[in-house]
């Protein structure tokens, strides 16, 4: 279907199901329930797990494919988010103007950054596109505050021209009067569902993005890139210029990110220089190791991991915990309650660190090895018992 | 004319005279063997004439045209292809995409940017590996993971990677080195097959004396970065000047 393989095809379905039905799938615990606190579903959350998941995908398609790992991909982020709100500021609310922008000025800045970074390999590359990054945070910061509005962050006023600005329309970002920030709730039993207009918008080019990378890992040009990173010196012996292929990734995933920032300021009219910073540029790093990298579901995968941690972990504090604990004696509460203290609320780092660590000493693959694993599990004692059942008449 | 003519190359690393006035001249549809001791400059030699390094004196013409100064990639597609002495191929993909790679190399060139198009879709460059693949008696293997191969099948996939490019030129370096006899003897015969079999002209870089006297039509000796003599081979085993620089030491 649509040039994809069986087994692609049903991977896109899966990404499309979880896509679609995420509003529902990750609030499966009662509004009034303890567990509550756990539930995913709402929009903010959602929004961010699409749009880093974008993001991820992106970046896979450079450091995954052709093994460069750029440590400077935050830029791209940043330069998308400006862009659109300028299209806000300049034009109006309606995203189809900033977001095709946000593609191609980060695609612009990642030639420019790739062809210079490109010279060098390994951990040279990874410094320069570091250096190059934080070149830009700073500019943005201080230097280019006439565009970007130094560290209040760029957004709309009222004074700004707007100038393609209806009288009906809405005063926040929209997409042809498709408000981003509007949601419908709808009540079930115990539940509460919320769909919300921003996350759909960012659900459906997250597919897209993703139809199009299952495209570009099986074509020629996918190929060739995973040739540049399983072995440079074949490719130049076979009469190839490995440095337009890897610029061409450079530039593929410098425009997902691009088009990653841009969402951003799709769901909040606002565009900050602290979006470039070489935290960033590392989450992303974490997000698409942790889930697999060189895999496609992977970098979504460890995308939503990442943010749901952050999200939940930073949310449950001693109270909470108090609670949780209340059933034994007082002073083996406190005692738990002071072991778990640091990895919760603004500890929530520290686990992510050891998760992080975890994964990568017991499962290289990321998330997606320990998904292989645990179906080669069922599926081999699932052999085993068909064996005993089919040899045991023989005895 | 030859196909390939090397002229007064020379070649200094640091205080390291390591080519000095290298004359040679490989003739089209021969087998060439270049010989010589340990540090003669035989690999010295062979890097000059694939870019890989650029010689500080003389020049090397392939068909007429030189090819000083031009990157790996564009004397490859020039139509020389060169076999390395660890096989260098693409481990962490499977033998098929292995061979697709150099096929795509021939048709689009140094870079195309094909990126939408499903490889498994490009008919005529599916068909060619395949048949290159069973030119190497390699078809059962298709779908291995390359890096899961025994050396002697990697150097096959390697050699077989070169010849997918139809290339004019085949430089080998020591292609049968660390191998056991009997690898050794399956590649020489692979080789003589190609040789016999293809529009092709191969130089070869080799220690191993079975492997020369087996192959060449033509040899060269090499030794302390400057050829020593040039002959066919009955001419060189009872050469006395040979002996003592080079077979000599080893019997």
């Amino acid at each position: 279907m649509l040039g994809m393989n069986k087994k692609d095809t049903a991977l896109m379905i899966v990404v499309a199901i979880l896509a679609l039905g995420a509003p529902i799938l990750l609030n499966p615990f009662p509004t009034e329930s303890a567990m509550a606190q756990f539930n995913a579903g709402y929009p903010d959350l959602m929004q961010r797990f699409a749009i880093f998941g974008i993001f991820a995908i992106g970046f896979n398609i450079l450091f995954g494919l052709t093994g460069y790992l750029s440590f400077g991909h935050a830029a791209f982020l940043g330069v998308g988010s400006y862009s659109v709100v300028w299209m806000y500021k300049l034009l109006d609310y309606n995203v189809i103007w900033g977001l095709p922008l946000a593609v191609v000025t980060a695609g612009a800045f990642a030639l420019l950054i790739g062809y210079v970074s490109l010279r060098r390999s390994g951990i040279y590359f990874s410094i320069l596109t570091l250096a190059f990054a934080q070149m830009s945070f700073n500019l943005a910061y201080s230097v280019l505050t006439p565009i970007t509005n130094g560290e209040t962050g760029l957004q709309v006023y009222t004074k700004d021209p707007q100038v393609l600005l209806g009288a009906n329309e809405a005063n926040s970002p929209h997409f042809f009067g498709l408000v981003m920030n509007s949601s419908s709730k709808i009540a079930m039993g115990g539940w509460e569902f919320t769909f919300n207009n921003g996350y759909y918008f960012c659900a459906v080019i997250l597919m897209v993005m993703f139809y199009l990378a299952i495209r570009i890992f099986r074509s020629p040009f996918g190929m060739m890139l995973r040739a540049i990173k399983s072995n440079n010196t074949r490719m130049t012996y076979t009469g190839l210029n490995p440095r337009p292929y890897a610029l061409a990734a450079f530039v593929i995933s410098g425009m997902y990110a691009g088009l990653a920032g841009g969402l951003m300021a799709a769901m909040d009219p606002l565009a900050g220089a602290e979006r470039m910073q070489w935290t960033a540029s590392g989450e992303v790093v974490l997000m698409t190791i942790l889930g697999g990298t060189g895999t496609l579901i992977g970098p979504v995968l460890g995308a939503g991991f990442i943010k749901y941690f952050e999200n939940i972990f930073s949310k449950i504090n001693d109270n909470i915990l108090h609670g949780w604990f209340s059933f034994l004696p007082d002073g083996l509460e406190d005692f738990v309650v002071f072991i778990i203290h640091p990895f919760i609320g603004k500890g929530w780092h520290l686990t992510l660190g050891i998760l992080f660590m975890l994964v990568v000493i017991f499962l290289p693959g990321g998330l997606v090895e320990g998904g292989q694993r645990l179906k080669k599990l069922v599926t081999s004692k699932k052999d085993d018992s068909n064996n005993t059942a089919k040899t045991e008449p023989a005895e | 004319m030859g196909i390939l003519e090397v002229k007064d190359v020379g070649k200094r690393f640091g205080g390291l005279q390591a080519l000095s006035d290298v004359n040679l001249s490989v003739k089209e549809n021969t087998v060439h063997a270049i010989i010589g001791p340990n540090g003669a400059g035989k690999s010295t030699l062979l890097n000059c004439l694939v870019g890989k390094l650029i010689p500080d004196t003389g020049s090397v013409m392939f068909d007429g045209q030189s090819v000083l100064g031009r990157k790996p990639y564009e004397i490859n597609q020039m139509g020389i292809s060169r076999v390395f002495q660890t096989p260098e191929i693409f481990a962490d993909l499977s033998v098929m995409e292995n061979m697709m790679i150099p096929c795509f190399a021939k048709r689009d060139g140094a870079f195309r940017m094909h990126a939408i198009e499903n490889m498994h879709n490009e008919k005529d460059i599916v068909e060619k590996a395949e048949a290159m693949l069973e030119d190497m008696n390699m078809a059962d293997k298709k779908d291995m993971h390359a890096a899961s191969m025994s050396r002697g099948d990697k150097r096959r996939l390697e050699i077989g990677m070169c010849l997918a490019q139809e290339p004019r030129l085949l430089l080998l370096d020591e292609p049968t080195a660390g191998m056991a006899r009997a690898d050794t003897n399956n590649t020489i015969d692979l080789l003589k097959q190609i040789a016999d079999e293809r529009d092709i002209t191969i130089a070869i870089i080799e220690h191993d004396m079975h492997v020369v006297f087996s192959l060449a039509d033509r040899i060269t000796v090499l030794a302390q970065g400057t050829p020593l003599v040039e002959d066919d081979p009955q001419n060189i085993r009872g050469n006395p000047k040979v002996r003592e620089a080079y077979l000599g030491e080893t019997g």
